[in-house]
């Protein structure tokens, strides 16, 4: 079995301590170094740490892989070379592929594919009904059984905007503690739908996407949610407005969680002038103020988690005119930098919170056994390291996705993963895929 | 000025009056027996049209062509556009023909913004219309034409022009109609404002555009309450499909609302003008009554059109020597600079 020192980390952003991993595990955490105190470390290859914070491996609840159908973009292969490179050891693959998961055979190919990947975990997110069509349910039950375990249910990319079935989707994965990620957009209030509607939308005369047609599914749902008594997860919450229901909801005690977006913590429909397409995604940039909302909602917990919902698009989707353009960011090997320079590097959360927000806590949603677990003996040796004194320019042509639509090209971003271990297996070894 | 003419809102109050009058000018040379300068002879201007309007393509077409220009007409229909060529495809075509100019009408706010900057291109890109976004040629021969009207010049062979060096300063212009989708209005609220003006928008609250609180107007929901104030009064055409999307009732009530009558017609001060882009629609927003009165410009319009667009294709490829002779008795016209 291959030992792994890891010398002097920052666990959790802590004082600096040795951890050992044996095989696929985490053997032992030392002492502060200062004391002294050290791990057995006897044929172990040695990671210097110092300056460098150790998480547990980085969880994301909202990916999308796009195989099978358009691995032009993505594949499971290379999106998962993005995620760990991002420092994600886990991540929920949406069901809107071609043929859609939304039945146990596609999600099994999915999850198979992750597992031959070793580059990180794959759990397939099933569709809530047949098609993303909105109309009649998936088998959930049956993509729960499969080899996959699905336990998350969504038909993002589209909205579940039928009361009925979300109401029955709701009550219907109760039997096996499942729950319904929601893509939270009334559709009839979006139809034409380009950019967020406010005044940058008034000026540039692009058909406005309301934060009303949002909130009023999230009001909506969480509200069924409270009436059968199930889980629902809001996906890429991005108004102030909607910040205030899910506040309300939990406040309740409602059984309501929620994930924000790393590209929402940060950028506002301002970037919109440029018509430069990289700005277009579902739900759109908002405003300022609900930047700011969604930071402080991150911070005091109402919102549970980032998500990326990397979303990978061919150069010549992205290479044309606003309208003709595809929706989506690419996000995995982003994400962590952009927690940094909106959230730790403003006081907002410590390094200790960014590991409940993009580790614990999506890995208690999705009820990911093996991930997000703490950083100390005996658990799982699904880590990484990041560098948060780093400062550099993303240049999408380092990116290991296939895709290269990021919003932050040529942005100076602190922060650099670099190490990722998948149960004790380096990844990722001083920012390159192993 | 710039290279490109995108949006009435990049243009300073110098430009805008400078536009102005080197269409005072152009408007000259159109007086004239032959109606042709060499000022463009061996450019290239495309007119790249992915909508159908005839009237703004003609209009380009006749001010590039007075000025010597050779026009390449690249339409929508049944050219590889429609089969799904990329605009980028098709500007890398324009780019290879060697088009000086693109004049660019595209279904899409921001196609033109996105042709100008996106480095498909080098010539210079003037916008004829996107989406629902800006036309600002349409606001400047507004313009022009309410400068003119306001100065007493008709613009007779005889007469110094048309308010030359001046702008629009103290006017009252209302603009009543469908302003979430028009391009007309937001490049006009724009560029009148740029020149001084006041501008009042009125419509039906379904019709104006959420966040308009940032725009250089005033909005009102009363057409009654602006008329006695009002220098001209410029009706949006409204898409009759839009009561499908229950943006108002009817026609009827939308007319009864919103439209121009005689009687409204009679509350407005005695000077004031009516203006209509194009094309109309009799009964709804306007009467025949109104469009066929002498107060109406629509006409007029169309004819400044031509001035307009000269004047801009001249100056943003870059018209440094006078657009036309110092000595209107010997213009350098085509016959005699032979
Ligand atoms: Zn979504």
């Amino acid at each position: 079995m291959s030992r792994t020192l890891i010398r002097g980390a920052q666990i959790l952003g802590g004082a600096p301590r040795d951890v050992l991993i044996d095989g696929e595990t985490i053997a032992s955490v030392g002492g502060s170094t200062s004391t002294g105190s050290r791990p057995d470390d006897a044929g172990a290859q040695v990671i210097d740490a110092d300056g460098l914070i150790l998480l547990p491996g980085l969880v994301d609840l909202h990916t999308h892989l796009r195989e099978p159908g358009r691995e032009d973009s993505e594949t499971v292969l290379t999106g998962t070379r993005a995620a760990a490179r991002g420092g994600f050891t886990a991540v929920h693959a949406m069901a809107n592929t071609f043929p859609v998961a939304d039945t146990a055979g596609v999600v099994e190919q999915v999850w198979r594919l992750g597992r031959e990947s070793g580059y990180c975990d794959v759990q397939p997110v099933g569709a809530v009904t047949v098609g993303l069509a909105g109309r009649q349910l998936a088998e959930l039950g049956a993509m729960h059984e499969s080899a996959a375990a699905v336990r998350v249910f969504s038909d993002d990319g589209k909205c579940v905007d039928d009361a009925v079935i979300m109401r029955r989707a709701l009550e219907y994965v109760k039997a096996f503690d499942g729950v319904i990620a929601q893509h939270a957009q009334e559709p009839r209030l979006t139809e034409g739908a380009q950019m967020n509607e406010g005044i940058v939308s008034a000026e540039l005369g692009l058909g406005g996407w309301p934060a009303v047609a949002e909130e009023s599914v999230i009001s909506r749902d969480v509200l069924l949610a409270a009436h059968v008594g199930s889980r629902v997860h809001i996906c890429h919450l991005s108004t102030a407005g909607s910040v205030e229901i899910v506040r309300w909801a939990k406040s309740k005690g409602w059984r309501v969680t929620a994930e924000v977006t790393p590209h929402h913590l940060l950028l506002t429909d301002e970037l919109v002038r440029t018509y430069d397409p990289v700005y277009k995604v579902n739900p759109p940039l908002r405003t300022e103020a609900d930047v700011l909302a969604l930071r402080e909602a991150l911070a005091d917990g109402t919102i549970d988690c980032v998500a990326t919902d990397h979303a990978p698009h061919p150069h010549e989707d992205k290479d044309c005119e606003w309208g003709a353009a595809a929706m989506g960011m690419v996000g995995l090997e982003t994400a962590l930098s952009v927690v940094q320079h909106t959230m730790v590097d403003t006081g907002l959360l410590d390094w200790s919170q960014v590991a409940d927000r993009m580790s614990a806590r999506p890995a208690a949603i999705g009820r990911l056994a093996g991930h997000g677990r703490p950083v100390s003996a005996g658990e799982p040796a699904n880590l990484t390291l990041v560098d948060p004194a780093y400062r550099g320019e993303v240049d999408p042509a380092g990116f290991v996705s296939r895709s290269r639509n990021t919003p932050y090209a040529g942005r100076e971003l602190p922060g650099r993963v670099t190490h990722t271990f998948l149960r004790g297996s380096a990844t990722v070894v001083d920012g390159k895929l192993t | 000025m710039k290279r490109h003419l995108i949006s009435a809102a990049d243009l300073t109050r110098d430009d805008a009056v400078l536009i102005l009058d080197t269409a005072e000018e152009m408007a000259r040379v159109a007086d004239r027996p032959i109606k042709k300068l060499p000022t463009l002879r061996g450019r290239t201007v495309v007119n790249l049209f992915y909508e159908d309007s005839t009237r703004t393509r003609i209009s380009f077409e006749a001010a590039a062509k007075r000025l010597s220009a050779d026009v390449i007409n690249f339409s929508a229909k049944g050219s590889s556009v429609s089969k799904g060529e990329s605009l980028k495809d098709t500007a890398l075509t324009l780019e290879a023909m060697g088009a000086d100019a693109v004049v660019i009408r595209h279904p899409d706010s921001g196609a033109p913004h996105r042709l100008a900057t996106s480095g498909w291109i080098g010539g210079s890109v003037l916008n004829a219309g996107d989406g629902t976004h800006e036309h600002p040629t349409q606001a400047l021969l507004d313009a022009f034409t309410m400068r003119r009207r306001f100065t007493g010049s008709g613009g007779g062979s005889g007469s110094p022009g048309g308010g030359t060096g001046r702008d629009l300063s103290g006017r009252h212009i209302t603009i009543v109609g469908d302003i979430l989708h028009s391009r007309v209005a937001r490049s006009n609220v724009h560029l009148l404002s740029t020149l001084g003006a006041e501008v009042t928008l009125v419509a039906p609250p379904t019709l104006v555009p959420v966040g308009v609180g940032s725009w250089p107007c005033e909005v009102t929901y009363d057409l009654d309450s602006v008329l006695a104030k009002s220098d001209a009064v410029m009706m949006l055409r409204v898409q009759r499909e839009r009561m499908k999307d229950a943006f108002f009732p009817t026609e009827r009530e939308y007319a009864r609302r919103y439209g121009l009558d005689g009687e409204r017609m009679s509350r407005m001060p005695a000077h004031a003008l009516v203006m209509h882009p194009g094309p109309m629609n009799r009964g709804m927003e306007i009467t025949a009554e109104v469009a066929d009165s002498p107060r109406c410009t629509a006409v007029e319009q169309v004819t400044n059109g031509v001035s307009i667009r000269m004047a801009a294709l001249y100056l943003l490829l870059g018209g440094s020597e006078p657009a036309v002779s110092p000595r209107p008795d010997t213009p350098r016209t085509e016959e005699n600079d032979r």
